[in-house]
Formats: structure tokens, C-alpha cells, sequence
């Protein structure tokens, strides 16, 4: 691992408490390594400062110096040097740490300030919490505990804008709920580069609008919904569903791509509600793709496998097991195993095992399309270098299943384990499968679980807890999010399952199959599960670092070099 | 957009005045709106197609600035000054007196198209309120007499002109 | 005391018979002469005579020219600009538009001495949309000059290059906020800039260094670059150096605008005898000393307190008509010179209408960036809009106070004091205005000019 430079520390004074914090380092910033929380809502970390809804004015001072011999000037009362305060207050935002910056949040003027901020945004804005989606996590709403009047002055009447706008298919605009931030409008000119926002007219009548005959429907728009501070913008897909204090938060990983945007999942008894993006600063900061934030759907879909299936019928997980391990058996020396890229680490470890066990070869299905320089890379799977570092693959995997086509030709495969993977879609045919006996486990019906012998449903990353290992070769843990479905089993006590069907014997619970996974893999040599970082953990990728990885620039990643031509 | 290529060529002439194109919004606007007497959607994306911008971009600035109109107007652009100088000494009668003259009301465009009337802020020439600017010209101490005068005129070309 | 003379510096040939806006007059009057003058010093001189001359902006801070100068990045290697802000939208104000429409040449002779003297070699003139014929002479001058090599690649043959472009603004106020101009000139909406960091000396137009000076401010370094600025430091007072133009508006007998050395006039004299005092058969209530929002004076009122008089402090007692017409002594007593645009309001205007008119304005040209400024202009408006249209309550005063307060001190430009300014004083110095408005509109007739 390679230590990022270090940044010059300056010491800064907070409320009191000194702290040493980098350089220009803005005061909100700076203030929360304190402790202290400066309210915002035009700030993000991720955008460029405009400073325009004023909530965050602070106290600032600096230590005096005589201008003539630049020598400290003390005060005898206490004895320090004396701090020179500005009279006006300015904003936290745009105002960097400088060695002896002094700053204070909990005076009178600045609580004054803030009240005062808080009654302008509040006079034209609906009072109307009750009914609006954003109650729970809406900026206004907190603040008004803090820093609200509790009654209104304002008896004039409120200013009249465009309610339920729709931006674009997934974005609602209510015009009335805007305080005029403009985060999304920077979000989207400076992250998606898809500049269609914007405000109209002038004042207090100022309106966010998307230019007439355009749309916000770049693949990040539902970024915007996440950092408008109140109820303007809402997802089309989230709105009016549920109450978001009901809602438990959920570590996850967007699976779409190598890219691995952390996430977190949104859920309720057992129902995911939405995806959100979780800040990784080395990752994906704080967006995620607009398409990684549906596929919680795939859990009730209809399309969900929930039944064990043996030769067509509903048959029972042991019966099953059996079964497939009766074809093992039969095809001793002819079985395949074509692994996948969407697998965690750890089932990709126990495929691993699967495959000694049976002298099976394995393969891996590629899914490449497109980057987005974004955060969707060109490898759509989302753990492929999990299936390097696991040693399932020795190489990346061909675009096509071509290699097992031609055994299957030559009759030198009987049997196929297919872990979640469409074999039709991958490239073998029709002729070449009915050659073959498949055991299939995944979570989605398709064409070759239709065809399979032996079907063992399992559980979608958002029903189950594990890792993947994405483009930066960064381990990033997810976690269960709902109870997996009814008559779907945890993929790793399945392939468990396999394993013992075979004569071997591994751990299927995480924490005993981590001290194995220490001990056989050498790059997670120091890793255990529960000692895994939020934001991730860097392997070291020098024995892959040769390989031509499909992955073009993104967030946060640079290829180390050109990347293989890409062929969707 | 169909603009005369007098138009066209002083476009082509602003641009090269400053270091980013985006700059040339104003001049651009300014132009097209003499031509054509208001900036239209059409417009809005000519100009950011011209400067390289997203529509949005030129959107934003044609409705932050009052001068420029977003529909037709009339015929004549009549302008009185509400700010305080000219209030104090009757901008508020002598904007009445051109609605009366016109039988119309503050911008709209009157029934027989000839003028609209607006209420604009301070035209900085306070020393000679109450003052009305029509078109391009200003007009100086424009009490009620001075704008039915004013008005007389101007129904005045309107008829030599049919 | 009777009022000291006019002292045409500016204004030498405004309104002068004869005198046209053309090259060939100015030249016949000396034109560029100056400026020829100037060319053939090393320009680090220029920039030192005027910071002696004590020059003070003349668009409404009355921050010092040689200060701003010098405050300029020049060591950037980033190209320097100079903007020139003719956008003159301070109600109560108009002086530059007579420099412009009838002395051009003056103001570009000053513009190429500026931009010599601070190696800029791209200027423009910001020029509010509401002057099409300003901006069409302006043009016309620009083009004259450059025709006889004194704008141009190689101006005078002194190898030095320099552009002038006109840029015409399209009714904002804002514009006249020196980072808001700088964004209308880059093509945006004007929204003020944070500063820190955007100060224009450093991160200016294009990011680049930039000088943003009023019309008649350059008109002044002309004529510092003639006399030096020595000599221009003895004309008006200590501090307050010069003349000035100020603009008088509103109810007097002869409204106007007046050149004097600053500090040389008091408000009495200027108004009374300049001005030939109020309309028959009324008195003065109240007068706005700069500019629509600077804080408003009313008669009848006392400023007492101590000042400098050359070292020494005294004490003085002032009434209205005593304040000298200068930035410190407007400024001592609680509002300022501002733009020079002193507007008057005799006993017939009602405080609560003539801030209504005001409020109106400021809310309508509230750029809308900043909380603040945004909602609370246009709360005042609806405020003071309703007292007068509709039912007035004695508490009305206190909360536009109240809303003003809030606002003042907490805006990303100086358009939160513009706005929060009148408001605060009209409630101050008017405050039973406000409290009886509502008895006062039920027994009262109706006021013969309509305010709002």
C-alpha cells in the first residue's frame, strides 16, 4: 500500500479546543473533527463552494500582530496572544484553516444569524411536514428544531411556484419546497456533466428548471434527490413509499460494475425500500448510478427462483444436493464449473474448493459494456478480481464460453455447475447443452436453469453478507440487508453442501471460513470479516498487475494501463 | 432562426472580443432581440449552439434581465421610470396617462398593438423626472401633459403609417 | 455661509454649447494630451500619483483608487483587465451618463492612462442596457480613437497595445456590484462572488487579475495624470480629495447635478441655494445624501460628536443642513456619500409609501443568490406594500426592522446593506410614521403623488 502524502497541519481553535487540521481545510470541516457541527445546506464536500444559503456564518479571529514589527500582540488579562475577532460574520464554508484561525459557533450573534436564515428560508416555503416525503430527513425540518422561531411572522402571501414538475423519469420537482441551494444544479454541471439545470427569473422568484424539452435522465440523477437539503427534489421510484424513520440503514455494495459504489440499503420488515450511496472518498465520494439503485428490485421479482427443482420438479435442498452429487459421480473427470464474476469472495473461494474436489475445470463469464468515466465501469461484474485473488480463475475470462463449447464438442464434459450463470447467454449453444447435465445455482430464472437437471436457488447480494474485490483491488464488505427469500438458500451453504457431496468438508458461515480463506489466500493473508474497514480495505494487486483488465478511467481510478479493447 | 445577415455579421464581429465565448451571451441576445423583438426558445438554443453552451446556460441569463422579452410586444416600447426620483414627482400619473391613452395595462401589449407599457426601474436620470424612455429614446419630465403629447405622436405615426 | 462656487473638473464642458461628443472637439480642447504625456512615464509613476492623490472611488464605496491598484496580482503572468463600471444603477444617481453621452473621449482618455499605468491590455466598459445611445457614442468614440492610433495594437507608436470593447448590461442592478458585473461580462447570471476568494485584483474577470473602477473615478485619474497628484490632494479636504459630482433629485427647485470640491458644500448650502430649496409653499421632511440606499437624513435631526480637524479633535453639532458633503463627515453621522445621488422628499411625502417605492425596488432587483438578501427584500416589499394598499398594523415598523437587521451584515455582497439600509432608517428616524400609518390613511386625504 502506498501512504498518501502527508498534508501540512495547521492548529486551529474551535469553540475553545484546539485542533490540528490540514491546511485550507474548510471551518465546517474542521469544525466536525471537533465535534462541532456547523448547520449547512448549500455546502457539500463534493461541490464547489457558492456560499449562498448562508447558514453556516461563524465568528472568525485571528491572533493580532503589530503591523509594524509583526510581533504578537498579547493581552495581559489572559495572558495569550490577543485574537483580533472580525465584527461581521462569515461564512464557515469558505473560510480555510490558517495557523491561530480562531472560530466560534456559539455566540449570540451567530445563533442569531442562524435563526434569522432559518425564518427566510421558512417564509416561503410549505409548512406542511406532515405531508411531504422529505419529513425525517429534511435539513429545514432539523434546523427548525434548533434554530426555528416555533410561530411565524410572515403574514403576507407566500410567493406561488410549480409543484410535481417531473424533471426527468426518476426526478419530481415540487419548485415551492426549493430553498435555491443549487446542489444539483453543480452536481449535475460538475459530477454527471450534464448540464440541464438551472434557475430562472430573479429574486425570491427565482425557479429551478430543467430547459424546456430537456430532461434530467442522465444515469445520476437520483443523486440530486439525495443532496437536496429539503423536499424540492424526490425519486419518482421512493416518493410517498415509506415514512424514512421506519427505515433500517444497511451496509451494501452496488454490484453493477467493478467500480463497488458503497452503498446502503434501505429496508423495512423484510422489504428493501431504496439504495442509497454511501461516502467512500476513495471509491465513489457520495454518488452512485441511477441503475445501481433498482436491482434491490430483483429480490421479489418474478423471476426469483424459490424452489428446488430435480429434473423439473419441486424436490427439497438434501434431496437436491444428492442428486447433483449423483451427476458428479457419473461424470467423474468430466465436470465443469463455470464460476461468476457476481459472486462474493468467499463463495468464489468455496466454487475454488468445489473444483478441486471434482478435478473440474472452471471458467468465469466476462460482462463488459461501456464505461461511464463515472462510476459504472466496463466490467460489469462486480468481483472478478475476487475470482483472481481466490485463485477460481488463473486469468480473465474470455469473452465467450468458447474453451467449454469445445470440450463439451469433444465429450470431455458431462456435467456443468453453473453458479448463477445463463450458459445460453454466455455463448454455448443448444446442441452443446443437451449434451450436458447442469446443476444450477442462482437466484433469477433463465434459460438454463429452464434446462437444468438440478436447481438450487440462493440468495441475492442484498439477502446475504460477504465481500467483493472491485477495480482498485480495494475488499469492500456487504451485508444482509432482508431475510433471503422463502425456499432460497445462502449460497455458501449450498456450495458447502456440494463440497460434503462430494466427500470434503468447509466452513459455510463466515467467520470460520475467513480464518481458511487467511490461511490459503495469501493476499488476505491479515483480513478476518469482522475486522474488514467500512470504507474497504487495498489488496496488494502486484501479482495480477500484468493482466489487461477491461476497466477505463472512473471516479477515483486510473488503469494502470491502457485497457483492453472493449467487446460488449 | 432566420437573421439578416446584418445581424450575422455583427455577431460574427462581437465574438472575437473576449477570451471565452460564453461572454458574447449579452451582445448576442441584445442583437437578435433588436431583429427580432423578442428571444424565443429558437433563439435561446441558436445562441448556446453559436457559443458552445447548453440552452440552459442562455436561459438562466434572458430571464434574469428584464430587457429581454420572452413574447412579442408592441409596436412601440413605452418605459416609465417607478424608482423614487420619478415617483416623487408623479411617475405613477404618467405611466396611468399612457395606459389610459392606450386603453391597456402594464405589459401587455394594447388592443391595437401599437404600444406596451412598462413600469422599469430607476433609468438613471433622476434630475429630470419623471422620465419615460420609448424605444431607445428618453424622454424628460414626462408629467400627464407631456404624455398625452407623447401619446398624440405616437397614435400619430401610427396612422400616417396604415 | 454662502455656497462656494461650482468646481468643474469633469464636467468642464458638459452642457457647453458648442461642445460636441466627437474627436475633433475634444482634441480642439486639448484631448489626449495628457494621455501623451502620461505614455512617455514609466507607468509604476503613474500608479504612485495616484495613490498620492488620495482619489476615492467614486461609484459608491468610496474605497481608494490607489489602494485598489495596488492591490492588483501582478506577478501572476495571467493577463490584466480592467472593467470599467458605467452601470450607474444607484436610484438617485446619473452623473456618469452625461460623461458619457457628451464627454466619451474623457472617459477613454482616462481608461488608456489606467490601463497603461496597470499593463492591462483588454479593457471594457460595462454599460447598463438602459443607455443604448451611451453604448452607440461610446462605440462611435472608441472607434475615433482608435482610427488616430490612441486605441489600438500600437497605441501612440509606443509599441504598447490596448483594446477597449463596450458591453451592454440589460436592466440589473446587480451589475453594478463589481463581482456580479464580472459575471454578466463572462456570460452568467450576476451573482456576487464570495470573497474570499474572489477579490477581482486576483481572481477577476476570467479568473484573472482585474480593476473595476466607476466611470467618473477614471475621468479623475485623467486629471490627476494632468496635475499630479499632489495637486489633487489639495483640492477638496484631507481624505476627501477632488470634487465631486453630486446628483441632486427629487423635490427641489432646481434639480440637478452639481460639481464641487469635496467637503467644500454642506447638504444647507447645496440644497437651499445650489438647489434653490424646496418647492413653493412646502419644507424639506427628509433627504438621502447617497444613493437610494444609503440611510436617510431627516430634518429637524442633531449629529453630535468629535472629528479630526487636521490633528486636532473638536467637537461638532450638526443639523442636516450642516454635514458636509464628504465620505467621512456622511459617514460619521451614520450614512454615506455613496454614489452622490442625493435625493429629497419634502413634508408632502409620507415616509411609509416613499419606503414602499424603495423597497420595491431593492426587492425586484435582488439578484436572489443569498438567503438573506433574497427573501428578506422581497418580505419588506410585501411588508410595506401591504401597509399601504392594504391593513397597517402599528407593529408593521418593528418587523420590517426586524427582517431588515437580519439581513445587514450577512449577505455575499453589499446589496444586504443596500437593501436592509432604508429600512432600518426610515424605521428609526420615522418610527411614529410607521405606528400611526393605519390612523393616519383612515383620516388623512389621500396623498397627491402615489408612491407605490
Amino acid at each position: 500500500m502506498i501512504a498518501p502524502a502527508k498534508p501540512e497541519l495547521v492548529t486551529v481553535n474551535i469553540d475553545g479546543k484546539e485542533i490540528a487540521v490540514p491546511k485550507g481545510m474548510n471551518v465546517i470541516e474542521a469544525a466536525r473533527q471537533v465535534g462541532v457541527d456547523v448547520p449547512h445546506y448549500c455546502y457539500h464536500p463534493k461541490l464547489t463552494i457558492v456560499g449562498n444559503c448562508r447558514m453556516c456564518l461563524i465568528e472568525m479571529g485571528m491572533p493580532a500582530v503589530d503591523p509594524a514589527t509583526k510581533a504578537p500582540v498579547m493581552d495581559p488579562a489572559t495572558g495569550k496572544q490577543k485574537i483580533n475577532w472580525i465584527p461581521r460574520p462569515q461564512i464557515g464554508c469558505a473560510t480555510n484553516a490558517s495557523a491561530g484561525l480562531h472560530i466560534r459557533t456559539q455566540t449570540p450573534q451567530v445563533k442569531d444569524c442562524r435563526e434569522g436564515v432559518m425564518e427566510f428560508l421558512l417564509i416561503n416555503h410549505p409548512l406542511d411536514c406532515p405531508i411531504c416525503d422529505q419529513a425525517g430527513e429534511c435539513k429545514l425540518q432539523e434546523q427548525s428544531t434548533g434554530y426555528g422561531r416555533g410561530y411565524s411572522r410572515f403574514i403576507e402571501q407566500k410567493n406561488v411556484k410549480p409543484k410535481r414538475t417531473l424533471l426527468g423519469p426518476r426526478v419530481m420537482l415540487d419548485d415551492e419546497r426549493c430553498i435555491l441551494c443549487s446542489r444539483c444544479i453543480r452536481f449535475a454541471k460538475e459530477i454527471a456533466k450534464d448540464d440541464v439545470l438551472g434557475f430562472i427569473d430573479r429574486g425570491s422568484y427565482s425557479t429551478l428548471t430543467c430547459y424546456p424539452g430537456k430532461k434530467l435522465e442522465n444515469n445520476y440523477s437520483l443523486n440530486t434527490v439525495d443532496i437536496c437539503p429539503v423536499g424540492a427534489l424526490t425519486s419518482t421510484d421512493f416518493r410517498f413509499k415509506m415514512r424514512v424513520w421506519f427505515l433500517k440503514q444497511t451496509n451494501s455494495i452496488d454490484p453493477e460494475s467493478s467500480v463497488g459504489a458503497n452503498t446502503v440499503a434501505w429496508s423495512r420488515e423484510g422489504v428493501i425500500y431504496r439504495l442509497t450511496p454511501r461516502r467512500n472518498d476513495e471509491v465513489n465520494d457520495t454518488w452512485m448510478a441511477d441503475s445501481g439503485r433498482v436491482l434491490y428490485k430483483a429480490v421479489t421479482a418474478a423471476d426469483r427462483l424459490t424452489a428446488v427443482k430435480v429434473n423439473g420438479a419441486d424436490s427439497a435442498l438434501d434431496i437436491a444436493v444428492h442428486a447433483a452429487g449423483e451427476l458428479f459421480k457419473s461424470a467423474a473427470g468430466a465436470v465443469a464449473i463455470v464460476g461468476s464474476g457476481r459472486s462474493s469472495v468467499e463463495e468464489q473461494f468455496l466454487t475454488k474448493k468445489l473444483a478441486t474436489a471434482l478435478s473440474a475445470s472452471t471458467h468465469l463469464v466476462s460482462r463488459v459494456g461501456p464505461g461511464d468515466k463515472i462510476l459504472v465501469s466496463a466490467d460489469r461484474n462486480p468481483n472478478v478480481r475476487g475470482a483472481l485473488v481466490t485463485g477460481l480463475i488463473p486469468a480473465l475470462p474470455a469473452a465467450q464460453l468458447t474453451a467449454l463449447g469445445a470440450a463439451i464438442d469433444a465429450g470431455k464434459v458431462k456435467t456443468i455447475i453453473s453458479v448463477g450463470e445463463d450458459l445460453f447467454a454466455a455463448g454455448l449453444n443448444a446442441t452443446q447443452l443437451a449434451k450436458v447435465a447442469v446443476v444450477y445455482l442462482g437466484t433469477q430464472a433463465n434459460a438454463t436453469s429452464e434446462a437444468a437437471k438440478v436447481v438450487l436457488p440462493t440468495l441475492t447480494v442484498f439477502e446475504k453478507s460477504g465481500t467483493f474485490v472491485n477495480q482498485q483491488f480495494r475488499l469492500q464488505k456487504f451485508l444482509k440487508v432482508v431475510p433471503g427469500a422463502s425456499g432460497a438458500t445462502d449460497d455458501l451453504v449450498v456450495l458447502a453442501k456440494l463440497v460434503a457431496a462430494t466427500g470434503g468438508t468447509v466452513p459455510s458461515d463466515l467467520n470460520p471460513l475467513w480464518k481458511v480463506l487467511a490461511a490459503e489466500v495469501p493476499a488476505l493473508g491479515p483480513v478476518t470479516f469482522a475486522n474488514l474497514p467500512e470504507t474497504g480495505l487495498l489488496l496488494d494487486a502486484t501479482p495480477w498487475a500484468a493482466l489487461p483488465f477491461v476497466e477505463g478511467e472512473t471516479l477515483h481510478f486510473k488503469p494502470a494501463a491502457q485497457p483492453a479493447a472493449v467487446t460488449a | 432562426m432566420n437573421l439578416t445577415p446584418a445581424t450575422l455579421s455583427r455577431i460574427d464581429e462581437v465574438i472575437p472580443h473576449y477570451p471565452t465565448k460564453r461572454s458574447a451571451t449579452l451582445p448576442l441576445l441584445h442583437l437578435i432581440q433588436e431583429e427580432v423583438g423578442y428571444i424565443s426558445n429558437e433563439a435561446i438554443e441558436w445562441v448556446a449552439a453559436k457559443l458552445e453552451l447548453q440552452p440552459i446556460n442562455v436561459y438562466e441569463v434572458v430571464t434574469f434581465y428584464p430587457m429581454f422579452r420572452q413574447k412579442p410586444i408592441g409596436r412601440r416600447h413605452i418605459k416609465v421610470c417607478r424608482t423614487l426620483s420619478c415617483a416623487l414627482l408623479g411617475g405613477y400619473k404618467t405611466c396611468a396617462s399612457f395606459e389610459k391613452e392606450f386603453n391597456t395595462h402594464l405589459g401587455e401589449v394594447s388592443p391595437d398593438g401599437e404600444v406596451t407599457v412598462e413600469f422599469v426601474e430607476c433609468l438613471a436620470s433622476c434630475g429630470t423626472a419623471p422620465v419615460v424612455m420609448i424605444d431607445d429614446e428618453l424622454h424628460e419630465k414626462v408629467d400627464a401633459a407631456k404624455a398625452k403629447q407623447l401619446s398624440d405622436q405616437i397614435k400619430a405615426e401610427a396612422k400616417a403609417r396604415k | 455661509m454662502p455656497a462656494p462656487a461650482q468646481r468643474r473638473i469633469i464636467f468642464q464642458h458638459i452642457d457647453e454649447p458648442g461642445y460636441s461628443n466627437d474627436l475633433a472637439c475634444y482634441v480642439k480642447h486639448g484631448g489626449y494630451e495628457v494621455m501623451k504625456r502620461a505614455y512617455a512615464r514609466p507607468p509604476a509613476e503613474l500608479v504612485e500619483e495616484v495613490k498620492k492623490s488620495g482619489l476615492r472611488g467614486r461609484g459608491g464605496a468610496g474605497f481608494p483608487c490607489g489602494v485598489k491598484w495596488s492591490l492588483l496580482d501582478r506577478k501572476s503572468g495571467k493577463p490584466i483587465y480592467l472593467v470599467v463600471n458605467a452601470d450607474e444603477s444607484e436610484p438617485g444617481t446619473f452623473k456618469d451618463r452625461y460623461i458619457m453621452h457628451q464627454d466619451p473621449h474623457q472617459l477613454i482618455e482616462g481608461i488608456m492612462i489606467t490601463c497603461f499605468a496597470n499593463n492591462v491590455k483588454q479593457a471594457y466598459i460595462y454599460i447598463r442596457g438602459e443607455f443604448p445611445h451611451g453604448a452607440r457614442i461610446l462605440e462611435k468614440a472608441i472607434a475615433e480613437a482608435r482610427a488616430a492610433n490612441f486605441v489600438g495594437p500600437n497605441v501612440l507608436g509606443s509599441g504598447y497595445g490596448c483594446e477597449i470593447y463596450v458591453h451592454r448590461g440589460a436592466g440589473a442592478y446587480i451589475c453594478g456590484e463589481e463581482t456580479g458585473l464580472i459575471e454578466s461580462l463572462e456570460g452568467k447570471r450576476p451573482y456576487p462572488r464570495i470573497k474570499p476568494p474572489y477579490f477581482p485584483a486576483v481572481l477577476g474577470l476570467y479568473q484573472c487579475p482585474t480593476i473595476v473602477n466607476n466611470v467618473e473615478t477614471l475621468c479623475h485619474v485623467k486629471y490627476i495624470a494632468e496635475v499630479g497628484g499632489e495637486a489633487f490632494a489639495r483640492i477638496g479636504t484631507p481624505n476627501n480629495t477632488g470634487t465631486r459630482i453630486l446628483c441632486v433629485s427629487g423635490h427641489v427647485q432646481k434639480p440637478g447635478y452639481y460639481e464641487f470640491e469635496v467637503g467644500k458644500i454642506t447638504m444647507g448650502q447645496l440644497l437651499n441655494e445650489v438647489c434653490g430649496g424646496p418647492l413653493p409653499g412646502r419644507t424639506f421632511k427628509a433627504v438621502i445624501p447617497g444613493g437610494s440606499s444609503a440611510k436617510i437624513l431627516k430634518f429637524g435631526e442633531r449629529f453630535k460628536g468629535k472629528r479630526k480637524v487636521g490633528t486636532e479633535m473638536v467637537d461638532y453639532d450638526w443639523a442636516v443642513e450642516d454635514v458636509p458633503m464628504d465620505f467621512d463627515s456622511l459617514g460619521m453621522i451614520g450614512t454615506m456619500g455613496g454614489s452622490g445621488g442625493v435625493i429629497v422628499m419634502d413634508d408632502t411625502v409620507n415616509m411609509v409609501e416613499a419606503l414602499a417605492n424603495i423597497n420595491a425596488f431593492y426587492a425586484h432587483e435582488s439578484c436572489g443568490q443569498c438567503t438573506p438578501c433574497r427573501e428578506g427584500s422581497l418580505w419588506m416589499k410585501k411588508i410595506s406594500s401591504r401597509m399601504v394598499h392594504g391593513d397597517a398594523r402599528p407593529e408593521d415598523g418593528q418587523l420590517l426592522k426586524s427582517v431588515a437587521d437580519q439581513i445587514a451584515g450577512r449577505t455575499i455582497c453589499a446589496f444586504g446593506e443596500a437593501c436592509a439600509w432604508p429600512t432600518q432608517s426610515y424605521v428609526a428616524k420615522f418610527g411614529d410614521e410607521f405606528k400611526g400609518y393605519a390612523d393616519a390613511k383612515k383620516t388623512a386625504q389621500p396623498a397627491a403623488t402615489t408612491l407605490v
